[in-house]
């Protein structure tokens, strides 16, 4: 069986899933008014298996206006010190709203098809 | 402030929601929290933004989140408001805290109308947030009263009887205005710098401060994902959603279009006006047309421009 790192990813985080909830859990073992006691758990939930157009990033032609980090609806666009680092596929649901606003003169980021992906990644279980 | 710094700051609202790829909403919590300076309680009236962002047991929010029920968020963070000033009072809590209370138009407009006009009247510190998606869209797109007329909802359903709602809209920053408050504002996602500066102000002001953003719905509108931020520009630029603020009862204008752009190209870019483009619906495209250049007049002599 093969997976592609990135599914092997996905597959990792939607594991890590241990918001005190046990699969067998009954409501006895939940918060009192289902209060979640954790903040930004949804870090832990991808939703980057919904993607099926994907955002290619050239650092070459990247002028760093942070247009797409802006408007990135799942805050996917990773900035450090200012500067713009790459996508986080993670969350990425490849809207395609970062390469719309992208400044057409800079036209640093390309959607493609995930299909085009597929081979790249493909590594060997086991 | 330049993006790159705003970038800077810890963001408050994560990845991992499950809104629609190519939601507005996300954009403008994002903008809006990027411009509050002190820890914030956010509390959520029922809507696509509290069901997407808290499934059980998952949360997008890294501040304190409370869910109300769909009518009465301005309510409950008028309740916290109110304990907190007490608590401060008796010396029990000494830091700074802003308030939030975000609702869809839905549940600002419509069903919590009351309770936000109350938590206004009484004037607490809090600020309210309308992100308007012009619909019921966490439901399946059903009309509500912040819906443009002409637009296909499920309960106005375009065809043989109805061209779409055939109602207007009604003004609730106007309303929300009326109240007296020191600062109400209408925003756009599209327009970031305006809508950050509106939020900073909004924190700054001692009282209710109310801001209305419009969001793209990408779904209930039947735009492209892509163009999300695209259509929400297209409504400022067209008048039917100008951008303005009343501080202090002072009508202002921040945003004016260098030459206004026909209301039909804004329709064309949604499915659901698609069928005011046939031929029996001119009519109505064009009293729609005299309907946003009329309310433009009327903004334009309350801003004094």
């Amino acid at each position: 069986m093969t997976l592609s790192s990135q599914t092997k990813n996905l597959l990792k985080v939607h594991q890590q899933v241990n918001v005190n909830i046990e699969p067998n859990a009954g409501w006895r073992d939940l918060p009192i008014g289902g209060v979640i006691p954790q903040a930004g758990t949804a870090t832990q939930f991808a939703t980057g298996d919904w993607r099926t157009i994907r955002p290619v990033w050239s650092k070459e032609k990247c002028i760093n206006c942070h247009r797409c980090w802006l408007y990135c609806p799942d805050m996917s666009w990773i900035s450090e010190n200012g500067q713009i680092q790459g996508v986080d596929l993670t969350y990425c649901k490849g809207c395609g709203i970062c390469a719309n606003v992208c400044p057409a003169k800079v036209h640093a980021i390309e959607m493609h098809p995930e299909d085009n992906f597929k081979d790249d990644e493909v590594v060997k279980e086991g | 402030m330049a993006l790159p710094d705003l970038a800077k700051k810890p963001q408050r609202f994560t990845g991992g929601h499950r809104a629609c790829a190519g939601c507005g909403f996300p954009v403008t919590i994002k903008i809006i929290l990027q411009a509050a300076e002190n820890p914030v309680v956010v509390g959520c009236a029922t809507g696509c933004m509290e069901v997407t962002s808290t499934i059980y047991p998952y949360t997008a929010w890294r501040c304190s989140f409370i869910h109300t029920a769909f009518e009465n968020a301005a309510a409950t963070m008028s309740g916290v408001e109110a304990a907190y000033r007490s608590l401060k009072r008796q010396g029990k809590i000494d830091k700074d805290i802003d308030f939030i209370a975000f609702g869809g138009d839905g549940g600002t407009y419509d069903i919590g109308l009351q309770a936000l006009s109350g938590a206004m009247e009484r004037g607490h510190k809090l600020v309210y947030v309308c992100y308007n998606n012009q619909g019921y869209m966490n439901t399946g797109i059903q009309r509500s009263s912040a819906t443009p007329r002409g637009a296909n909802t499920t309960t106005t359903p375009a065809g043989t009887h109805l061209p779409g709602k055939p109602q207007y809209p009604k003004d609730l920053t106007a309303i929300m205005a009326a109240h007296g408050i020191p600062y109400a504002a209408q925003a756009s996602m599209s327009h970031w710098n305006d809508l950050y500066r509106k939020a900073q102000k909004a924190f700054a002001v001692d009282g209710p401060a109310f801001l209305n953003v419009l969001s793209t719905c990408r779904l209930g509108w039947a735009t492209a994902p892509e163009d999300t931020v695209d259509v929400a520009e297209g409504a400022v630029q067209c008048n039917v959603w100008p951008l303005f603020e009343v501080e202090n009862g002072k009508w202002k204008l921040t945003f004016k279009p260098k030459k206004p752009l026909p209301v039909a190209d804004w329709m064309k870019q949604q499915g659901r006006f698609k069928h005011l483009f046939q031929s029996d619906n001119t009519e109505l495209l064009e009293s729609i047309q005299r309907q946003v250049d009329e309310d433009w007049q009327r903004l334009l002599e309350l801003c004094g421009e």
